[in-house]
């Protein structure tokens, strides 16, 4: 069992928490994930690791509610305990060599191109942010990104934060403008980082994407989260769930995303409706 | 006098009609009347031909004797002397190359069931209400046990009988690794493994759930920081294979691996499951194994109309018969000599339709094996709304790759010698990670072997 130490909304609908689990926070990267079930009955899901603690022994992990199983996580609470929390998972961010990078994250992607600006920061590279959002309502990690780069560029669909715009555009205006990136890691919305693939490829840098797709186990044991890259198929879960955007079959991905969505959708109005006779 | 009937007692079992709706077991065991009168077609042979046939050597004739007297615990232990598991085995063992291969009755009439009885035994001794479980007295050496299938089991069992401090590192939050998320409930109900492990527990065996040793935490770790002087890798080989053709990551196609894994351990058949599933309106299975029998049955309890696609004949079909038989009575077709190509797609990225090469056998080599070859330009199409690749699983490279001076196969393999020891000073390994997809019962009988072998390691080393 794994006790919930900290929760916080950074939006309404994208929550925080740190989750004492001291052997994941012993070897986690950034990069990585976990899976966790809420209790004994419920699905496995995997979210990335957003930051940890290898002396407190905590892990954190942003949220945002999508479906029943975050719809149920979000009303668990400081005290509660997740029934599992598996990790860290998959392989860790490639940092090395590296002088200056674009850190492209959209949405709640963020949270997970925050630990990886964090470390890149931290190791002396020079990050320039680019992140995205609907609106100024769900911007997070605003203060968090500011510290950690020394350009941050945040955008959002109706211009309420920051530019109007999307990150695409920033991040052309910041290769125009003379910025030469040895590498582009982009975390977000899958048809946003195809976008940001896309425009990169046109300046041949070399660009990483994190992707997260359906998986059960995490452990290479189910094939769930197959993807195409350079022809070749690979699960997200072992091989990833970073990988070259410029091989990645987005589209592919983006069809097998919607594999589950009736259900997931059923089920999350399921659950709120449990939900609206409690509270 | 012996019972001279020719034939086995057939057991009881849900009609196909009815059982191929539902998840519950379906065979349904002897009743005891059954039970004394097979046992007494058992000859109790001198040179017990049978035990030679059993990976793990239980004294069949001797059991058997108990229970055509009717004392079912003596039975019993006489089983437990051997078997870690007789409930699973008695249920999953290919008893018919094994043990009843052998059997002196099965050359003029069947043999004498000896599986049924194992069960008969096994589920008779778990039923009793005041079990006894003594915990053996510690002998303070810890040995890990990675991975908590058939030979993690059996290994860590008889480590902790001799008095080993115990800890099995399991990846998912169940333990029982295939026998958990693998064979479906109607062959081996969960809460038969779950009594298994109850009965490890109470010899006091840790189980920690929720670690991928490799990732969570290292074999290396594990011995250098943890305090364990020897480690035994059970971890199977789970990883599924894909064909490799055109659709192959169309939605609605499956793994075995992952159609079972949603039905079994995470219980996407029941309605208020968290977990989806989707068998479609017709699902065709790729393959001819059991794990392929298992995944077609399941996905006609979803409600599917299923096939079996298969690229040679019956006759070199590897399910075992019972699979098999089960199969036909419950409405699973069959495409024989049939080889798929390519899987279609609806516009919205779903799996439509399969394709197949109609297939030939070629004359045997000089092993006896026909080959199969396409017959050019013969194909045909099969409407698949879910399609589920069951052609085999290999040994998952996350230890291999994390675990310094641990040699492997070229395919993936754990090398490891007759008692279990790999190319590490105090690293066991056994069963599927070992040998490639196998069976239960060998891979027990690894998990045995290589627990006498540390326990010699551990006592030398102390």
């Amino acid at each position: 069992m794994f006790e919930i130490l900290e929760k916080k909304n950074l939006n309404p609908f994208v929550t925080m928490m740190k989750i004492n689990a001291p052997r994941v926070a012993k070897k986690a990267e950034p990069g990585q994930f976990i899976i966790l079930r809420t209790d004994s009955e419920g699905e496995r899901i995997p979210l990335t690791i957003a930051d940890y603690d290898r002396e407190k022994g905590t892990v954190s992990i942003i949220f945002q509610i999508v479906g029943a199983t975050t719809e149920k996580l979000n009303h668990m609470n400081v005290g509660d305990f997740l029934s599992d929390f598996t990790g860290p998972l998959g392989k860790a961010t490639e940092t090395a060599g590296l002088k200056k990078v674009a850190v492209v994250g959209g949405g709640v992607g963020c949270a997970i191109a925050y630990p990886v600006a964090k470390k890149l920061h931290e190791m002396g590279v020079e990050v320039h942010a680019v992140v995205g959002f609907r609106n100024k309502e769900l911007l997070i990690l605003e203060d968090e990104f500011r510290a950690a780069s020394s350009k941050l560029v945040i955008m959002s669909d109706d211009g309420s934060v920051g530019e109007k715009g999307l990150v695409t555009d920033a991040l052309r205006n910041l290769i125009e403008s003379g910025e030469k990136y040895d590498r582009v890691i982009t975390i977000g919305p899958v048809i946003m980082m195809k976008f940001v693939c896309q425009l990169t490829k046109e300046y041949n840098i070399p660009t990483v994407a994190s992707m997260n797709p359906v998986m059960i186990d995490g452990t290479g044991m189910c094939g769930g989260c197959r993807l195409t890259v350079g022809g070749e198929t690979k699960f997200a879960c072992v091989d990833g769930p970073e990988f070259d955007g410029h091989l990645i079959d987005f589209d592919e991905a983006i069809a097998r995303s919607a594999g589950y969505k009736s259900f997931e959708r059923k089920a999350h109005e399921d659950t709120c409706n449990l939900f609206k006779g409690v509270e | 006098m012996p019972n001279m009937s020719l034939q086995k007692n057939k057991m009881p079992e849900q009609a196909p009609d009815v059982r191929n709706k539902n998840f519950d077991e379906v065979a349904l065991g002897y009743t005891e009347e059954q039970a004394i009168d097979e046992a007494k077609r058992c000859l109790n042979c001198k040179n017990k031909p049978c035990v030679t046939g059993c990976p793990v050597q239980i004294d069949i004739p001797a059991f058997i004797a108990e229970v055509a007297e009717g004392r079912f615990e003596e039975a019993y232990k006489i089983i437990a002397k051997s078997s870690s598991l007789p409930a699973v085995c008695g249920r999953v063992c290919p008893q018919e190359t094994q043990c009843e291969s052998k059997c002196v009755r099965g050359i003029k009439g069947e043999p004498v069931a000896i599986g049924r009885l194992e069960r008969y035994v096994a589920d008779r001794h778990n039923a009793l209400a005041d079990k006894v479980i003594e915990k053996p007295v510690s002998n303070g050496h810890k040995a890990a046990i990675i991975g908590s299938g058939p030979s993690s089991l059996a290994c860590a069992g008889d480590l902790a009988k001799m008095g080993y401090d115990v800890t099995i590192f399991e990846a998912l939050h169940v333990a029982g690794g295939v026998l958990s998320y693998g064979i479906p409930e109607f062959r081996l109900p969960k809460s038969i493994v779950q009594q298994e492990i109850e009965g490890l527990k109470a010899l006091g065996v840790k189980i920690e759930t929720n670690t991928v040793v490799g990732k969570t935490v290292s074999i290396d770790e594990l011995i250098d920081e943890e305090g364990f002087e020897t480690v035994f890798i059970g971890t199977g080989a789970g990883l599924p294979r894909f064909m490799n053709i055109k659709g192959e990551n169309l939605n609605g196609v499956y793994s075995a691996n992952e159609f079972l894994t949603r039905i079994n351990l995470m219980k996407a058949y029941k309605p208020d499951s968290a977990t989806p599933i989707n068998a479609g309106e017709k699902a065709v299975v790729v393959g001819g194994g059991n794990v392929a029998m298992d995944a077609a049955r399941c996905a006609k309890r979803l409600g599917a109309d299923v096939t079996i696609v298969y690229r040679r004949t019956e006759k070199e079909l590897p399910a075992r018969a019972e699979e098999l038989e089960h199969a036909k009575e419950e409405g699973i077709k069959f495409a024989f000599l049939t080889n798929p190509v390519e899987i279609t797609s609806t516009e919205n990225g779903w799996a439509k339709s399969i394709i197949c090469e109609k297939m030939k056998l070629t004359e045997p080599d000089e092993r006896g094996r026909a080959k199969t070859v396409p017959i050019e330009g013969e194909f045909t199409e099969i409407e698949a709304d879910c399609v589920i690749m069951s052609i085999g699983t290999s040994p998952n490279p996350l230890i291999r790759t994390t675990t310094k001076g641990l040699d492997t196969q070229k395919w993936g393999g754990i090398i490891a010698d007759e008692d279990g020891l790999t190319s590490r000073e105090g690293v066991y390994a056994g069963g599927d990670a070992v040998t490639g997809a196998a069976t239960v019962i060998l891979a027990m009988g690894a998990g045995k072997k290589a627990a006498a072998a540390m326990d010699e390691y551990m006592k030398n080393n102390a």
